[in-house]
């Protein structure tokens, strides 16, 4: 177990296994998301109430989904970053947060697309939109301020903290339509209850989401590869690498 | 595992614990103002200010909407099942909105108790099924004797 965590603090060591891994994360990622969206968008039953316009959640859904999930994966890396100073966790947090502000702007958006035909209003200021939106501007503020510290350790400590001091903000959107009145509905996908939509609606949504998933590890190695190659650019592997590439 | 380590993880720890305890805090303390809407049984008991500017929320009762037939009024009572509010709208309804679902209206209460909406906004559960088995559970709750086989289509589909 241990010698795992310190071979994953390895750059060198995660960019070979990343460039073996990439190939199955982008076919199987592209392959779930397809049948996802193919099954769900077209093929799926409509619902006996809003008709077809309920089909946005095979996106708004994973989209969600994601967002939420790579927040709290980055508060992992962080206390990584702080505890153990592992440097590969900082590049993870720095590759992947414009990635969760991507997914996180795409479930704002396709929900606004969503609630204009159901519930009226492209925007209300319920609690689950209001903590989402919250979500998109910590991302805003971890990228920002990552790039407005120059030197690498501080920035990496610094966005270390201000991540898990967002990190209260993901039990809020997650129980927000729990805890208080909401406009939005609470929870259709669930993993550990009985889901309340039939199952030809349900495995689509799955396909989708886990879809999804692969592709952002697809998403989260290239981004980290680059991260690495230009953080170790003055390493002896580094240098062999791309004179290798060259020839 | 290394001391520093150890005591590095511990002030984590106490960060977002303590973090956690805060916010937890403070959105109990705001919870009146983080819901989206006043319930019927809110307004009943005189929990609402009268003429100022708030939601309601609840589901429009069975039987209970009235259309103006030469405007665009609607008359009709929002219930939580313990209390109902008559309100009034004047305007397009959403198209969800309909007898025995959830809606969330924004406007004022008047002095005698009816709340008068300039926006109505249709909230919908997280139920989701296909059309065929809606017909199939209406058609369950209303005919007995066709209970059986629908409920058989149901759980065909539904699961």
């Amino acid at each position: 177990m241990w010698q795992f965590f310190h071979k994953l603090g390895s750059p060198k060591w995660f960019f070979g296994i990343a460039t073996r891994f990439m190939p199955w994360l982008l076919a199987g990622g592209l392959l779930l998301l397809a049948a996802g969206l193919i099954w769900g968008l077209a093929f799926a039953p409509k619902d006996y109430l809003q008709g077809n316009s309920y089909r946005i959640i095979f996106i708004h859904v994973p989209s969600a989904f994601l967002a939420q999930s790579i927040y709290i994966s980055m508060a992992v890396a962080a206390v990584v970053t702080l505890v153990w100073r592992m440097k590969l966790a900082d590049v993870f947090v720095k590759a992947i947060a414009p990635v969760g502000l991507l997914f996180t702007f795409l479930a704002l958006f396709t929900g606004a697309i969503w609630g204009k035909p159901t519930w009226g209003t492209w925007w209300v200021w319920d609690a689950r939109l209001t903590a989402m939106l919250i979500l998109l501007f910590l991302y805003g503020g971890v990228i920002a301020l990552d790039r407005a510290i120059n030197d690498e350790k501080s920035a990496a400590r610094a966005v270390a903290v201000l991540v898990l001091v967002g990190v209260v903000n993901i039990p809020i959107i997650k129980y927000s339509v729990d805890w208080w009145n909401t406009l939005h509905q609470p929870a259709t996908f669930k993993l550990t209850e009985k889901p309340t939509m039939p199952m030809e609606m349900w495995l689509p949504l799955l396909l989708s989401v886990l879809g999804l998933y692969l592709l952002f590890g697809w998403l989260a190695c290239i981004r980290m590869k680059t991260e690495i190659l230009v953080r170790e650019q003055r390493t002896r592997w580094v240098r062999e690498l791309v004179l290798a590439g060259r020839k | 595992m290394h001391p520093i380590r150890k005591k590095r993880l511990t002030i984590v720890l106490f960060l977002v614990a303590g973090l956690a305890i805060a916010v937890g805090l403070t959105t109990y303390a705001l919870r009146q103002n983080i819901n989206l809407f006043y319930d019927p049984s809110e307004i009943a008991a005189g929990n609402v200010p009268v003429d100022v500017r708030i939601r309601a929320g609840g589901m429009v009762e069975e039987g209970s909407v009235i259309r103006d037939p030469e405007s665009l009024k609607v008359e009709f009572r929002v219930t939580d099942f313990s209390a109902s509010v008559p309100m009034e709208y004047v305007g397009i309804l959403p198209d969800l909105f309909a007898e025995g679902q959830g809606i969330v209206a924004m406007g004022r209460m008047d002095a005698s108790g009816r709340f008068i909406a300039d926006q109505v906004l249709a909230k919908h559960d997280e139920q989701y099924m296909p059309p065929e088995v809606a017909d199939a559970l209406e058609r369950a709750s209303k005919g007995q004797h066709k209970a059986a086989d629908a409920q058989k289509a149901a759980e065909s589909t539904a699961y």
